[in-house]
């Protein structure tokens, strides 16, 4: 097997994996980068984001404003050291990448402008257009092509982490094009590597984001941090999924029921908000699991509008008028009317909540490391945990940034600290071991299933038993199906047993991380008896801080289900609070935030 | 429900095995608002799980997903079945290798990207805790449009140029060289001139605008190659007529 | 490049490559148009020298031009030649596009710009020419 010898390894090379990549040639020039990603780096799913950044700039906001949001947006699951962390750089991030040529949008006096988002009391979100994940990606792919340290290995899907001895020591992938598996001999490894969104059959996750980089660190003994917690984006697309970006609300479009009715003041969020003019932080800017929540029950209540692709609520962004929405929300436009032949300027569009992001994943602390030396995450994949029980809209786009970066410096000063004596024939081992499973699968026979076969059924089982609202008796089904999904999987025989490009192979493996990253999801879910933010059960309906202002760990247990043990939540200046979005009183609190 | 039987008709390579491209027919059952995307995933789902492609943001934004339909560069995740009649023939991206049936060796464009300098080279040096470069909205709308491209390829399908002269630099590379150019921030131009006012470059373009007519961005990558070619012409005249005068 | 087998390089046709969409065809009846402008160039070359050549050059000359196949010559080259100009006109704002504040003057005010200008030009030549 070809060893490739480098001194950092980063797998993923989405706007977390390029920040990290980028922040490492700039520190240490010298240094040996790999950027290794089963896609050129310009697919990242990054790219598919679209509201924008948050990141505090103007004069009427404050970081403690920030820090509140983001806590009390978590349900107060958050870290609030991390939260702290978190929103000090998000700043000097941001202006980073104005630096590197980001075309944020402009007020008038060309300072950047910020628009409202969900959960937010104050605007702070940067944006570009409607389409500021793909202007940032492409930035910071495009700043990655200044230096010549970042080698970038494009295409390779990485099968397993060589551990040896508690300490990381590169991985193993296979180069897509040739179907060769090569050995990353890196001391220090970055995972950078996406959500697991695509586990559910509806989600504006893009084919790619199967949670690869989470099952690796999972099997190699790292646990998945606060995996119940998966969050629905109240407005994707009815048939495909795909997104409508938070900023239609923040620009001022409202959501309305089969009744014309602007259900979401029913449900905590009034009081009803003029058209047009949104308050920050209630009705349609309300966080995003409350807004799905809403939907739930209004659909349970039969005030949901039917459509060929199921119940849908209703968009209206008509009193924007054209001028606005083309300038600001360009690409919604083009996708109503694309994929559903609805045009926003003149008609509502039929929306439905999608499965979007991950709050949990892989268990790093504040520096981005996880349990096992010489690995790092950052990103979605990874769990500081900054979103909590339930994310804010436009933090995940600065996370990746923050803790891009943070990935970076941890990886360099472990470097620096020495990383251990490697015994290179047990390393070498770990490699041949991978080389040999892989074999093994290419050599199966007399099998039955389909890929496709087994992942439908982990998508159903999901859709059904691990949605918006949960109950002890479904999350049981899920576990028990899932289990018999992942032992079927373990016997499954390749389609395709050729070399170039076989991408049988490659959802064959994606499919086995999807599988280990949904059961892992569902035992957490079954032991968290409470409900808090985005993890909702129908029969533990009350938050419990008692017993449940801890973090869930689930830990690998190979053919077994995952152990789940937990951990507790780092709390300085916040106490667990209640999370009111109802307009009276952010009224009150704004008048108070006027006072000081 | 609405369906419809669609006949695909999908070159097919394996080069383990093949000498030369074959073409393979599947009878797909789809829906009236699918698009060609939906029908290969469908066929590798329940027909075909041995058939390759390129996809991942069915939106438009990540730009794995470029092919030849009927002929047209197109993302297959916005040719739209009911734009089509009779059988779709589904083949890779033009003007690229084939690796393995619709998937495209696309290793001449990734180099050429990199040789533009594709990134902001700034007037000025500033710390990043002065602030923000300013930068007025008309000043951000002048390079807008060029910073739309998703590195989709379909320009390079459909340049004759490229297809018959492999090292000109092509569209999309050149567009976002002019992307950092027009962008006031800028101050890179004559770095990125040496590659892109070079024979390789733009003196290589005709101008037979077939790549802004098939971008589904609406970049204009014609547009921003004429641009270049007047600006480096003006470039010329003033060097020659007035030696030592700033460009 | 992979053990594997090699990649597959689909050749393009070097003298038939336009034949492969009308797109390509379009391209190649305005490049064609250069011909006729060549010939247009010609001709008044031609013109020019029987002007020196004497007042007898210079009226076989024009006996030709107005001969049948004279006119239907230059009715083809005018053809051509209108073509050429409104093709060319038809490009120019993707070349020189003119920003306005946030805005871009639209294609159809600089196309019309040069039609007035061509137009304007024309007369006057027209005018010079005795022709009113």
């Amino acid at each position: 097997m070809e060893i490739i010898k480098t001194d950092v390894a980063v797998l993923g090379a989405g706007g977390a994996g390029l920040r990290a990549a980028i922040a490492l040639a700039e520190l240490r020039p010298s240094l040996k980068i790999a950027l290794v990603s089963k896609v050129y780096p310009m697919r990242s799913h990054t790219c598919a984001a679209e509201g924008g950044a948050a990141g505090v700039i103007k004069s009427d906001d404050s970081l403690d404003h920030h820090f509140h949001d983001t806590v009390g947006g978590g349900d107060w699951l958050s870290d609030q050291d991390a939260v702290d962390y978190f929103i000090r750089e998000a700043p000097k991030e941001l202006l980073q990448l104005e630096h590197w040529g980001c075309p944020w949008s402009r007020e008038a006096n060309g300072s950047v402008a910020v628009r409202p988002f969900g959960g937010m009391k104050k605007q702070r979100t940067w944006f570009a257009a409607d389409k500021s994940g793909f202007h940032i990606l492409h930035t910071l792919f495009q700043t990655s092509l200044k230096h010549p340290s970042i080698q970038r290995f494009d295409e390779y899907y990485v099968t397993d982490l060589v551990v040896e001895d508690g300490h990381c020591r590169g991985f193993t992938a296979v180069e897509m094009r040739s179907g060769q598996m090569k050995f990353i001999r890196a001391n220090a490894v970055i995972i950078a590597s996406g959500g697991a969104g695509r586990m559910f059959p509806f989600t504006t996750n893009g084919a790619i984001k199967t949670g690869d980089g989470m099952a690796l660190a999972y099997r190699a003994g790292v646990p998945l941090k606060d995996m119940e917690f998966v969050q629905y984006h109240p407005t994707g697309l009815p048939n495909t999924g795909t997104l409508l970006t938070e900023a239609c609300r923040g620009e001022g479009g409202i959501l309305v029921n089969k009744n014309g009715r602007r259900f979401l003041q029913d449900y905590g969020m009034g009081p009803e908000t003029p058209v047009g003019q949104p308050v920050l932080k209630t009705m349609e800017l309300g966080p995003r699991d409350r807004v799905s929540q809403a939907f739930w029950h209004e659909q349970k209540k039969g005030n949901m509008v039917p459509t060929r692709w199921g119940d849908c609520m209703m968009l209206d962004l008509r009193h924007l008028g054209e001028q606005k929405i083309d300038e600001r929300l360009p690409l919604v436009r083009d996708m109503a009317s694309s994929y559903l032949g609805v045009d926003p300027v003149t008609d509502p569009v039929p929306v439905r909540p999608v499965v979007h992001y991950m709050m949990g994943g892989i268990d790093t602390d504040i520096k981005a490391a996880t349990s096992v030396k010489g690995l790092y995450a950052a990103g979605e994949c990874a769990c500081v945990s900054i979103n909590g029980a339930n994310r804010l809209g436009s933090n995940s786009l600065t996370e990746l940034l923050v803790f891009g970066r943070r990935a970076a410096l941890s990886a360099l000063e472990y470097l620096d600290n020495g990383t251990g004596t490697a015994n290179e024939s047990a390393i070498t081992v770990g490699a041949d071991d991978a080389q040999a499973r892989l074999r093994e699968l290419f050599s199966r026979s007399n099998g039955s299933e389909t890929i496709a076969g087994l992942r439908k059924e982990m998508m159903a089982t999901m859709e059904e038993n691990a949605g918006i609202y949960r109950s002890g008796e479904g999350l049981e089904k899920a576990c028990a199906t899932l289990a018999g999904l992942r032992e079927r999987f373990a016997r499954i025989e390749l389609h395709d047993k050729t070399n170039v490009y076989n991408t049988d192979l490659l959802q064959a493996m994606e499919l086995g991380a999807m599988l280990d990253c949904a059961e892992a999801v569902t035992v957490s879910a079954l032991e968290r008896r409470e409900s808090r933010g985005a993890h909702q059960r129908l029969d533990f309906t009350a938050r419990d801080d008692q017993q449940y202002l801890r973090h869930s760990l689930a830990r690998y247990r190979g053919a077994q289900p995952p152990e789940i043990g937990y951990s507790d939540v780092v709390i300085t200046r916040s106490p667990p609070g209640v999370r009111d979005y109802s307009g009276e009183k952010s009224a009150g609190e704004k008048s108070a935030g006027e006072q000081k | 429900m609405s369906e419809r039987i669609v006949e695909l008709e999908v070159l097919r390579f394996n080069p383990e095995t093949d000498a030369e491209p074959r073409f393979q027919r599947y009878s797909v059952p789809c829906m009236n608002e699918w698009v060609v995307l939906d029908a290969l995933n469908h066929v590798k789902e329940t027909m075909d799980p041995t058939l390759s492609y390129r996809w991942s943001c069915h939106m438009a934004v990540c730009g794995s997903c470029g092919m030849m339909i009927n002929g047209e560069p197109k993302l297959a995740c916005k040719a739209f079945l009911r734009e089509y009649d009779g059988v779709i023939r589904v083949e890779p991206l033009a003007h690229f290798p084939i690796q393995r049936d619709l998937v495209t060796v696309i290793d001449d464009f990734v180099t050429k990207l990199k040789r533009v300098k594709p990134y902001l080279i700034p007037k000025q040096d500033q710390p990043v805790e002065a602030g923000e470069f300013k930068q007025s909205p008309a000043e951000l709308k002048k390079y807008k449009q060029y910073t739309l491209c998703i590195n989709c390829m379909l320009c390079y399908a459909a340049c004759p140029e490229y297809g018959l002269v492999p090292k000109f630099i092509g569209p999309a590379a050149i567009s976002l060289a002019h992307r950092y150019n027009e962008d006031s921030r800028d101050g890179g131009r004559e770095q990125r001139q040496q590659e892109i006012a070079s024979n390789e470059g733009v003196w290589e373009c005709s101008f037979v605008g077939a790549c802004s007519e098939v971008c589904p961005e609406h970049v204009d990558p014609a547009g921003a190659l004429q641009q270049v070619k007047i600006k480096s012409t003006v470039d010329w005249y003033q060097e020659h007529l007035l030696p030592g005068s700033k460009k | 490049m992979s053990a594997h087998g090699k990649p597959y390089v689909r050749e393009v046709s070097r003298y038939r490559w336009f034949l492969r969409s009308p797109r390509y065809m379009r391209y190649m009846v305005r490049e064609v148009t250069c011909v006729f402008i060549a010939l247009h160039a010609l001709v008044l070359l031609v013109g020019l020298k029987r002007l020196s050549e004497g007042r007898e050059a210079w009226e076989t000359f024009l006996d030709n031009l107005t001969a049948p196949f004279g006119v239907q010559l230059q009715l083809l080259i005018l053809a051509f030649a209108i073509y050429h100009s409104m093709s060319w006109f038809n490009v120019t704002p993707k070349a020189m596009p003119v920003q306005i504040g946030e805005k871009f003057l639209p294609g159809a005010v600089i196309i019309g710009a040069h039609y007035a200008g061509w137009f304007i030009v024309s007369i006057a030549l027209l005018f010079l020419a005795g022709v009113f």
